[in-house]
């Protein structure tokens, strides 16, 4: 797929890529293009760029074996650093949903859902690396399924340890991103425990631990 | 027109700096430096501050042209840090207040580094890149708090670099991650290093432990070559979660603070991935990033001027005192 052929317009610039809006035979699509980043050393940069498409493209084909909605991959173009997927255009981020007003009753739905979701993911063995609401979408307002993106930064991994950083992680972006939102992480965590029946309470014991890593760190400086 | 005085002891560097009106007027700084191979113990780092402060009080008073009776407000850091030196300062601080009849303010350590370098540099609402020898953070105001978005998961990397130069027996003086940003600049080949980012937090001991095994059988790769490797691995690191900050927020600033932010090699990295977002970037250099006694006054003034001192018996001081416990009440923007 040359995307030479057809206009293909940059939509966005995440922390490590380039998104691209095209089309796919027919179908709405998304070029991700890891362009090489010259604040790193080249080798370095190779070696990231390269890991990390690998480890996307797996975790996007796992999420179906887990049940999780995920975009859907089209095309994989290695040289080039491209991944071709499904465009999810009629999605809003969890992000703006919290965010917006109008949608506060549902918000514990919402958290229960998200909670189902990572459970889902971890009881497959997919780690995020990188869960925020700004990568989670809801579609045409409907709350009781999530669509999970951006897998830049995931990898598989039994350990409780990488399932316990992976919550940890989110709950670190939810607390800083939505002000207040300490008991919708409860509820998060609750349905979670429900749906990883496999190593939930394991991993739960572990974020309890990674938690206290974190506090230890406001010191000298 | 306010003018502040400022205690700074939290780690190895005594500060006294007097500001008038985001003017500074003095700002003198004395560095307990240990020998080649060993870190700064608490103790000793206390009784070195207990030595020099009278001293360094005069030579700010007199540099500042400024009599005890024009100061407005005392200011002090009350963490975080390192227990001993945090309380012979505050004990100091205390002291002057009362003698000269003056209100005290105790001072979150990471708002005056923050402040400080918004004063510097005229950074409106920037993400904070605030990088030392005991902290990592990524932060973004909101609502009246500056938040924590990322933040190192184990050690900071500042303490990653001292440690490192620890065990290469560099010289501490004038300080370890100077002497790695000098041999770095020679370095040639690029050694992998463990790469850890999770989001936007990161990891550092696992670098540590893995150069550990290299520094001491230093056959295949020369000591530049490792500090321009170890350089560029944790740097990387951390432009790559603060870029992802940006994302995340929206954000079209960063501001680099904290005593590993006047690395030059730091801010070329984080210039060329402003670059590519049409993003700027702000940073100042040693006077204001390293520990300094400036900012806590600045800081201080910050918050007399809406009206916040902190009585007597809160004028303690805290090892652990967080970013996001400070309520910012001096800034009106959502």
């Amino acid at each position: 797929m040359d995307m030479k052929e057809q206009p293909y317009v940059l939509i966005k610039q995440g922390s490590e890529a380039k998104i691209y809006s095209g089309s796919f035979h027919g179908k709405p699509c998304l070029v991700k293009e890891r362009f090489p980043k010259r604040y790193r050393h080249p080798q370095l940069d190779r070696e990231i760029s390269t890991q990390r498409l690998k480890n996307e493209v797996r975790s996007l084909v796992r999420c179906r074996l887990a049940g999780v909605h995920a975009p859907t991959v089209y095309c994989v173009n290695m040289e080039l650093n491209h991944i071709m997927m499904e465009h999810i255009v009629d999605g809003v981020t969890v992000k703006d949903y919290i965010k917006d007003p109008t949608s506060k009753s549902n918000l514990d739905q919402l958290a229960s859902t998200i909670g189902t979701t990572i459970g889902l993911l971890h009881s497959q063995n997919i780690i995020h690396g990188d869960l925020t609401t700004s990568n989670m979408l809801i579609r045409s307002g409907d709350i009781s399924k999530l669509t999970m993106i951006d897998f830049g930064l995931s990898f598989i991994d039994h350990s409780a340890e990488d399932k316990g950083v992976d919550l940890y992680v989110l709950e670190r972006a939810m607390l800083s991103t939505h002000p207040n939102s300490e008991s919708l992480f409860e509820v998060i965590l609750k349905s979670y425990l429900k749906t990883n029946k496999k190593d939930g309470k394991e991993t739960l014991k572990k974020l309890d631990e990674i938690r206290l890593r974190g506090r230890k760190r406001s010191m000298a400086g | 027109m306010v003018v502040s005085i400022g205690f700074e002891g939290s780690a190895n560097k005594l500060g006294i700096g007097i500001v008038r009106d985001g003017i500074v007027l003095a700002n003198p700084r004395r560095t307990f430096i240990t020998p080649p191979g060993e870190g700064f113990k608490p103790v000793d780092t206390a009784n070195h501050h207990q030595l020099n402060i009278v001293l360094l009080l005069k030579e700010a008073l007199d540099e500042a042209k400024i009599d005890p009776h024009e100061i407005d407000v005392v200011c002090y850091t009350k963490g975080p840090g390192l227990g001993s030196p945090l309380v012979s300062v505050a004990v100091f601080a205390r002291t002057v207040s009362q003698l000269w009849g003056k209100p005290i303010i105790g001072v979150n350590h990471c708002i005056g580094h923050i402040e400080m370098a918004r004063l510097i540099t005229g950074a409106q609402n920037p993400i904070v890149l605030y990088v030392s020898g005991g902290n990592t953070q990524i932060i973004a105001y909101s609502q009246k708090r500056y938040r924590i978005f990322g933040e190192t998961v184990d050690i900071a990397v500042g303490n990653c670099l001292d440690r490192f130069a620890r065990l290469l027996k560099l010289s501490n003086h004038p300080s370890p991650g100077h002497n790695i940003e000098q041999l770095a600049k020679n370095g040639k080949i690029y050694v992998p290093l463990p790469y850890v980012v999770k989001g936007m937090d990161m990891s550092f001991s696992g670098v540590l432990t893995y150069i550990e095994d290299f520094a001491t059988t230093l056959q295949e790769y020369t000591v530049e070559d490792l500090c321009f490797s170890l350089q560029e691995t944790v740097f990387a690191m951390l432009v790559e979660t603060t870029e992802r900050a940006m994302a995340h927020c929206g954000a079209q600033e960063v501001l680099i603070c904290g005593g590993v932010g006047c690395n030059i090699r730091l801010q070329e990295m984080m210039a060329e991935m402003c670059k590519e977002r049409g993003a700027k970037v702000f940073a100042t250099d040693e006077r204001f990033c390293i520990d300094n006694g400036a900012m806590i006054a600045h800081a201080g003034a910050e918050m007399f001027n809406v009206g916040v001192l902190t009585s007597w018996e809160d004028t303690f001081c805290t090892q652990r005192y967080r970013t996001d416990e400070v309520e910012v009440k001096w800034r009106n923007d959502v």
